[in-house]
């Protein structure tokens, strides 16, 4: 027991202040590299959960790719640090209310929230003992009999934003050859090369 | 005190004797692959290759390490110094820590966990920070044009290496590397799933950015790629990441295609070799493969490069998952149905 609580504390612990440096780190690819290492802390505390499905998941989402795009975007941009940081006391005053006011709401949720105990037996589909299946096993018998139409439209749901993105940024421009690999291949030299039959003494 | 050590201090020299157990071996492997690529590359050119050093030029590596040991490491003076040094620490970490899941022969394993082969692509897709941090870290341009291509083509070909492994996990119906590679007793995946054997062969060399899809260090153009500006031990990590990388790819092929440790057919004088036998012989074919592909085939160009793996390979990779499950669903043969 006490192994796990040395890796929680530590997995929490790096994760809370990786969240912490993504914030006030000054320079942005440091933040995006702070909350990859967040990202993966959290993957670790998913391992100690025993959830050990949703942690690779996360790393190979989250970390894998959607973290490569961020650190894509972010390093690609011509990021002004200075005009960045102008607006810094004007708008701090907002800020801090809006914090104020989350961590207020925040507050009274968490302070209010008690877990009925016939909350657990009320669950929909019950869980099956952690011996008896995986949890992969047992998130695919869920995620595809109950919920499948859910699920389903959570996918359609990607796919239209994809979509979307893909019809707000594409743009056809005329007047661009391409090459066309069928063609090519298509071709031979019966199309490119003839032998001429040229007549003694008069040329082609 | 004393159940301190036998509750915590023996499980742990178990785990350390057990790393070390894989971890020698293979870094030794690793210096001694770079050999051979020397070598393969020179038979194939009929030249002689490394032969001064040492019989055979055996030594050769060993040299090689010495030499980039005591050479100066030199850090660009507008380089952003902690990233640019976490980066060939970090990929060469992750190229060893994958090894935790390969299982050389039934039990021959450091973790044997229920995910993983979810681990192992978890882990190589991570490959690709390794690149990105060098490239934006060295704060010049074909480092980081280097990273840049490296990652769109390591973060492409991941897509359909993932439908690759799909379709074998629905073969199977565990993520747990033990169960693939025994679920391949009757026969190996490679037949009936040649062509996602295919694709996964080729998304590899892609992944480990080897030839013909070299072009993140395409010398011609690039200089060196992403590790431009790394000397001394900085490269000799990158370096010794990358290959680790390549001989990992050869074992997840031979464990998700070619049966792992078990024999070609389980008769007479094939079974009585042990299993780590035939897992070493399969990786080792594969390596070769590597280095032959290395001397024969030009690089690919950039754009043909994508297209291949977005308009060829992932079309064909989707299309496999989706024929193979149907077939599996039609015939009544899913496994582990419940």
């Amino acid at each position: 027991m006490i192994l796990q609580a040395i890796a929680f504390y530590l997995f929490a612990g790096v994760t809370v202040a990786s969240a912490v440096m993504v914030v006030f780190a000054r320079n942005p690819v440091h933040s995006v590299l702070f909350l990859i290492l967040a990202f993966f802390n959290a993957a670790g505390l998913f391992v100690l959960l025993g959830a050990e499905f949703i942690a690779m998941i996360l790393v190979i989402v989250y970390v894998g790719a959607v973290a490569v795009l961020f650190l894509f975007v972010v390093m690609m941009l011509n990021i002004d640090f200075k005009a960045m940081r102008e607006g810094f006391v004007s708008n701090a005053p907002i800020g801090v209310i809006i914090g104020f006011i989350l961590i207020v709401e925040l507050l009274l949720l968490v302070g209010g929230w008690t877990i009925q105990a016939p909350a657990i037996g009320a669950i929909a589909t019950p869980i099956p003992p952690i011996n008896e299946v995986t949890n992969t096993e047992a998130l695919g018998h869920v995620l595809y009999t109950k919920y499948i139409y859910l699920f389903q439209a959570a996918g359609m749901i990607l796919l239209l934003a994809m979509v979307g993105a893909i019809v707000l940024t594409h743009r056809t421009r005329p007047g661009i050859k391409r090459q066309v690999i069928a063609d090519q291949i298509a071709k031979g030299h019966m199309d490119t090369v003839s032998v001429q039959k040229v007549p003694s003494r008069s040329g082609v | 005190m004393q159940e301190l050590i036998m509750t915590y201090g023996i499980p742990l020299a178990i785990i350390v004797a057990k790393i070390l157990a894989i971890m020698l071996p293979l870094t030794i492997t690793v210096a001694f692959y770079t050999y051979a690529e020397r070598k393969v590359i020179a038979a194939a050119q009929m030249r002689r290759g490394p032969n001064v050093v040492g019989p055979f030029g055996l030594l050769q590596p060993i040299a090689d390490a010495v030499k980039l040991l005591f050479k100066e490491t030199i850090l660009p003076s507008k380089a952003n110094i902690i990233v640019f040094l976490f980066a060939p620490i970090l990929t060469f970490t992750l190229a060893m820590v994958a090894w935790a899941v390969i299982p050389v022969n039934e039990g021959w394993v450091i973790a044997d966990i229920n995910v993983g082969i979810l681990y192992l692509f978890a882990i190589s897709s991570l490959g690709v920070y390794g690149v990105i941090m060098s490239g934006w870290a060295s704060n010049s341009k074909y480092p980081f044009l280097g990273a840049l291509r490296s990652a769109a083509q390591m973060v492409s070909y991941e897509v359909s290496m993932g439908f690759v492994i799909v379709t074998v996990i629905i073969c199977v119906g565990s993520f747990n590397l033990t169960d693939i590679v025994l679920a391949q007793k009757s026969v190996w995946f490679c037949i009936p799933l040649l062509p996602m054997f295919v694709v996964f062969f080729i998304s590899a060399l892609a992944e480990t950015n080897r030839t013909p899809f070299d072009l993140p260090e395409g010398e011609s153009e690039l200089v060196g790629g992403y590790f431009t500006e790394y000397s001394s031990m900085t490269f000799a990590l990158f370096f010794l990441g990358e290959y680790a990388n390549m001989l990992l790819m050869c074992a997840m092929t031979t464990l998700l295609f070619l049966g792992g440790w078990l024999p070609p057919l389980d008769i007479a004088p094939f079974n009585w070799v042990p299993g780590i036998v035939w897992f070493l012989l399969k990786v080792g074919f594969l390596a070769f493969v590597f280095l032959w592909v290395r001397a024969t085939l030009p690089r690919y160009r950039y754009d043909q490069l994508m297209r291949l793996g977005w308009k060829v390979f992932l079309p064909l990779s989707l299309f496999w998952v989706v024929a193979t499950a149907g077939f599996l669903v039609y015939f009544d043969m899913v496994p582990n149905a419940g």
